[in-house]
């Protein structure tokens, strides 16, 4: 995915001079060549990341249109005050571009992971959330993001579905059965559609997840929900919950767990069976919440 | 003496992309800001009356989607440091090399780290169009040992440390134009 992103906004710097890259060191080297064109918009800030955020919404002021990229807890924990103050209330966008998800690569342990990203990102209104699980969807993607004014976050992963979906904003539907709704988002539904197999239940998948498509996830026919995301459990329920507010519902949300600190490190895959989020974690979960 | 005498900036060209850009990051000194607005034009003045009350655009802290003129929403310290550095590039990147930006901050304010974050960058990617003007009241806790005017010359500024009640000295040292960005360290002593 992230090679994706670099070619597709490394050329779109060469045909809209509106755009400007910051990144704070994560990724310099990948964006070399387009900074050797473009020395003046594609600006590497060191490791600042208040600064990284900072400059953005400066650029932003001038009529740029910034798009910031770093590791997720530096890009979206560390500057998060900035990311509150100098974009949302002076009122201009920007694209924040993250790599790394909650867990890709855990052998960096707690402080390389970023769990919390959306969660975080939800506290503050206006922003457009992606979570591709695809590459192709990162190209899918990305252009009306660069082409925007608003507030867009990209979450990036290494880790990846089979096949890339159409990045429409709206849920797709995956699946089809009648005893409950599994969404997945992004990078989760190779899981559970294994975790779903033979299972009678609807698959909606989702790569944009603010705004939330309540109307797709009603239109899939069932209040029994598993809300299957690849960050913090339940960062949508709230969602989940608007799209039903007028009839009574169920919903069993899987992700990143709250409850303790993880302090391992290993692989990613070792790391989705720890929060339930591998095939087998997932299918015991819905088996249990739909008995 | 920044609106009188050096900010290239009124009503007419408060949208401007070439105007000069004041950015008081010390947000909580909005009053005299406020009137200064007002007597420039910007504002009308009979909305003085409502500040801080519900419903007037003028607070404690000056809000640029709500007053016009404000160039930044301000308040938390240690945020229109980085703002200014980030628009200063952002002319840069544009190719507008005449207009200004100027950043207000307080001695206190610089105990703030993404200041010094800002203050090493600017230095480092050398944006002359910047200037930064540290009103030195003596409220910072631990002080700055060596004077504020150091700490940035060791990342590469040009600084200047004036009177900060004489207009004089301010509108040369703020008028100066130099191949580095440009730090004012205004002086505030009660007498």
């Amino acid at each position: 995915m992230r090679e994706t992103f670099v070619d597709t906004v490394s050329t779109a710097l060469d045909h809209d001079p509106r755009l400007a890259v910051v990144t704070a060191d994560i990724s310099r080297d990948a964006f070399a060549p387009a900074h050797a064109r473009h020395p003046h918009r594609v600006l590497n800030v060191g490791i600042r990341e208040q600064a990284m955020i900072g400059v953005a919404g400066g650029l932003a002021l001038t009529g740029l249109r910034p798009v910031v990229h770093s590791y997720t807890p530096f890009l979206v924990e560390r500057p998060f005050e900035q990311i509150k103050l100098d974009l949302g209330h002076q009122d201009v966008g920007a694209v924040l571009v993250s790599i790394g998800g909650s867990y890709d690569d855990p052998v960096w342990g707690r402080t390389h992971q970023g769990p919390a990203d959306v969660a975080l990102l939800d506290t503050l209104p206006g922003w457009t959330v992606h979570v591709p699980g695809h590459p192709d969807e990162v190209a899918a993607l990305l252009p009306a993001a660069l082409a925007g004014d608003g507030r867009v976050y990209l979450r990036l992963s290494t880790r990846h579905n089979a096949t890339a979906h159409p990045a429409t904003g709206r849920f797709t539907v995956v699946r089809e059965g009648h005893r409950g709704t599994v969404l997945a988002v992004g990078p989760t539904l190779g899981n559970v559609l294994a975790a779903t197999e033979g299972q009678d239940v609807t698959v909606l998948y989702a790569s944009t997840v603010r705004p939330f498509d309540h109307r797709g996830l009603r239109a899939a026919g069932h209040t029994d929900v598993v809300l299957v995301e690849p960050y913090l459990a339940g960062t949508s329920a709230h969602e989940v919950a608007t799209a039903f507010d007028d009839v009574a519902h169920r919903l069993r949300a899987i992700g990143v767990r709250r409850d303790r600190e993880v302090r391992a490190y290993g692989t990613a895959t070792e790391h989705d069976v720890l929060h339930g989020l591998d095939a087998a974690g997932i299918a015991k979960t819905i088996r249990e919440f739909l008995r | 003496m920044l609106y009188d005498r050096v900010l290239n900036v009124s009503p007419d060209t408060a949208d401007d992309p070439g105007r000069d850009r004041f950015l008081l990051s010390k947000g909580h000194g909005p009053m005299a800001f406020y009137a200064v607005l007002a007597a420039k034009g910007f504002l009308d003045p009979a909305v003085l009356d409502g500040w801080t009350t519900f419903g007037s655009p003028l607070g404690q802290h000056p809000d640029r989607v709500l007053v016009p003129g404000v160039e930044i929403g301000s308040g938390s310290l240690g945020h229109g440091l980085g703002l200014g550095v980030g628009t200063a590039l952002g002319l840069r990147a544009q190719h507008r090399t005449t207009p200004r930006v100027f950043v207000l901050v307080g001695d206190g304010e610089l105990d703030e780290g993404s200041n010094h974050e800002a203050i090493a960058l600017a230095g480092r990617l050398c944006v002359p169009n910047l200037t930064v003007i540290a009103v030195d009241n003596g409220s910072a806790s631990h002080g700055w040992p060596g004077g504020i005017a150091r700490r940035f010359e060791v990342e590469g500024w040009h600084a200047t440390t004036v009177d900060g009640r004489d207009h004089d000295q301010l509108y040369a040292a703020l008028t100066a134009r130099h191949d580095s960005p440009n730090a004012v360290v205004a002086t505030i002593r009660e007498a």
